[in-house]
């Protein structure tokens, strides 16, 4: 059976490479037969990857071509890097990448300890029912939909609404104010209201990786009389290094992609010039402008990024964790 | 001896008492501005407007709720969204899982070539503009097909089905090639009803992500009568922001007016995701350990 999952390397296969091409065609045809039936499933799943994945990988070319609505993909003339030569003298763009990164950075250095701490905290609860319901209510937010939360955001933050009446009761402020029409904030509000959603749901893999924690540990520790924390710093989190970096990993990988339907639905007039990130300026200069060659030039070289965001981080957590690989 | 015990008494009873103060600031945070949502759309539009209230409603009133019923489009767009998350899931998870259980078969022809197919199309893609270019020209674009042919697949989920029928004792099967069932059979008649769990998992993730999902709407559908709710909730949102600013100091009845309706779209929007997380519960915390296990 193994000689059959065998890849021809090279246009030879290694465990038979005396038998001539045409008779492992053959053979290959022989087989193929015989699983007819299995095969049926799977070609619609080929067929789906084709059309649906690498065909659009394809299509990526037109970020080199200068492709208008009259054109089809191979008729559009080639530019070669011309589009990305007009991506890095372009004010807009850059706006977007600092706005990117700004909000990005306040999720990761914010958004990426909270889940850890919340996490132990529940933890350290001895179990029972308020454990149960703080489970449950920290995962809720998660299920909501950007739009949806983005809506409740707007009726929050109204000249009538909660947020106002609880800063006028505390005597912070004096007047109420919309602070989603303030750009100077709008970083804040995508970081918070990000965190806010997604904190709990991060705290699921924690809560599971630390339940298989041996609890002996934790017996032995008390023996030697360390206290709470410093069990928590002894004992809980070496033991959630490895996911803890597995995860911080792939936060920074998508550090350039943040939430297209955060920003949308967030984004108005007047804070336009903080909350744009790539990702609305590609929908933007894509979808509403029609220029649809320079909108997948952006998107290309920001997944480019991406991916060598995503092998450094690696790289550097490898050192990090004593050559074991985390990805 | 008995001043250690003592001592570490003190400091757990400490730590579990702060422990739990904070644990409770933080569902706080969480449930108050969500039912301030809910009394909010249970308020009229003048108590909406004069503000004042966190915990409840100045003024009860079903107003809001009224007028989102009395609005046709809105209805309509429940029924697009429920349609395309029943069609969307079911087709989705068994799509998923006939790829799955082919591939789970070690001795399947092209085995390797199919997985690093699955592979790249977890890390590359070509993003928004060539996706709609090839949308438009598979004739998708304002059609309720977009919905659900586009979402067919996810490699993810095939792993997660792929593993878990590999689990199956093989004995199952080769019992049945004994007495004459082909691939079909076994999987449709032996396979499925064993994979019930895992499959509802997915279906469950698939289900909340076809009910949330608005830029498949954004992108892709101009046709009013093919918008879900949630694209609805956001027309009606951008709408009550505009207004909002063109009115600044003016006319406050419209603002809200809309506000209402929005807070009431909010609501209903939100109901179905709210009445099935208990059963949600039950499946998405296993999903997400299967998630994390990759092949």
């Amino acid at each position: 059976m193994d000689k059959l999952a065998v890849v021809p390397v090279n246009g030879k296969n290694p465990m038979n490479s005396k038998k001539p091409m045409g008779q492992r065609f053959k053979e290959f045809v022989i087989d193929y037969k015989r699983q007819w039936e299995i095969q049926s499933m799977i070609i619609p799943g080929i067929i789906f990857m084709i059309i649906f994945c690498f065909i659009p990988i394809y299509g990526l070319t037109i970020a080199f071509k200068s492709y208008t609505v009259i054109d089809t993909l191979d008729s559009a003339p080639w530019v070669g890097l011309d589009n990305f030569r007009i991506i890095l003298s372009d004010k807009y763009f850059w706006d977007a990448v600092v706005n990117t990164l700004g909000i990005s950075f306040l999720k990761l250095a914010i958004g990426f300890v909270i889940p850890i701490i919340l996490s132990v905290m529940i933890y350290e609860l001895s179990g029972g029912r308020f454990k149960k319901i703080v489970q449950t209510i920290s995962y809720l937010p998660h299920f909501l939909s950007w739009i949806v939360l983005g809506g409740m955001l707007i009726a929050w933050f109204s000249s009538s609404g909660m947020f106002n009446e609880i800063l006028l009761n505390l005597g912070i402020i004096s007047k109420p104010v919309n602070i989603l029409l303030d750009a100077n904030k709008y970083w804040w509000i995508a970081t918070l209201s990000d965190i806010w959603k997604e904190a709990g749901w991060g705290t699921i893999l924690y809560l599971a990786i630390m339940s298989k924690i041996d609890p002996t540990y934790y017996e032995a520790a008390k023996i030697d009389g360390a206290s709470r924390m410093r069990q928590i710093w002894n004992i809980t989190l070496p033991n959630m290094k490895p996911i803890i970096s597995l995860n911080l990993i792939l936060t920074v990988s998508g550090l350039l992609g943040s939430n297209l339907d955060q920003t949308l639905v967030l984004m108005n007039s007047q804070n336009r010039v903080k909350a744009e990130v790539i990702n609305s300026y590609v929908y933007r200069m894509g979808m509403t402008q029609g220029d649809f060659s320079y909108a997948t030039a952006v998107g290309l070289g920001v997944s480019i990024v991406s991916v060598i965001l995503l092998i450094s981080a690696n790289k550097v957590s490898n050192k990090l964790n004593d050559n074991q690989s985390v990805l | 001896m008995n001043r250690t015990v003592a001592k570490e008494d003190l400091d757990s009873r400490i730590f579990n008492t702060i422990n739990i103060i904070l644990l409770c600031i933080c569902t706080v945070i969480i449930v108050v501005p969500l039912w301030n949502v809910v009394i909010s759309s249970l308020s009229s539009g003048k108590a909406l407007a004069e503000g004042g209230f966190i915990f409840w409603s100045k003024d009860f009133s079903l107003e809001n709720y009224r007028a989102v019923f009395n609005d046709e489009t809105i209805g309509l767009a429940f029924l697009v969204s429920i349609a395309k998350t029943f069609i969307g899931v079911i087709t989705h998870v068994f799509f998923c899982a006939m790829i799955g259980y082919g591939l789970s078969k070690k001795y399947i022809r092209g085995r390797k070539l199919y997985v690093a197919m699955g592979v790249i199309t977890m890390f590359f893609s070509g993003g928004m503009i060539p996706t709609y270019l090839l949308i438009k020209s598979l004739g998708l674009l304002n059609s309720f097909w977009v919905y659900i042919i586009p979402a067919l697949f996810s490699y993810y989920d095939v792993v997660i089905l792929m593993n878990f029928f590999r689990n199956v004792p093989d004995s199952l099967e080769e019992s049945a090639k004994i007495d004459g069932a082909g691939d079909w059979r076994i999987f449709l008649k032996i396979f499925i009803p064993l994979s019930m769990p895992a499959m509802a998992t997915i279906a469950l993730f698939n289900g909340v992500g076809q009910w949330n999902d608005f830029m498949t709407t954004k992108l892709y559908i101009t046709d009013q009568a093919l918008y879900p709710l949630q694209m609805k909730l956001y027309e009606i949102i951008v709408q009550s922001q505009t207004q909002a600013m063109q009115n600044v100091g003016g006319s406050a009845i419209i603002e809200t007016t809309t506000k209402g309706v929005q807070l009431a779209t909010i609501v209903i929007t939100t109901l179905p995701i709210v009445v099935m997380y208990p059963i949600l519960q039950r499946y998405f915390i296993s999903g997400m350990m299967m998630g994390a296990v990759k092949e």
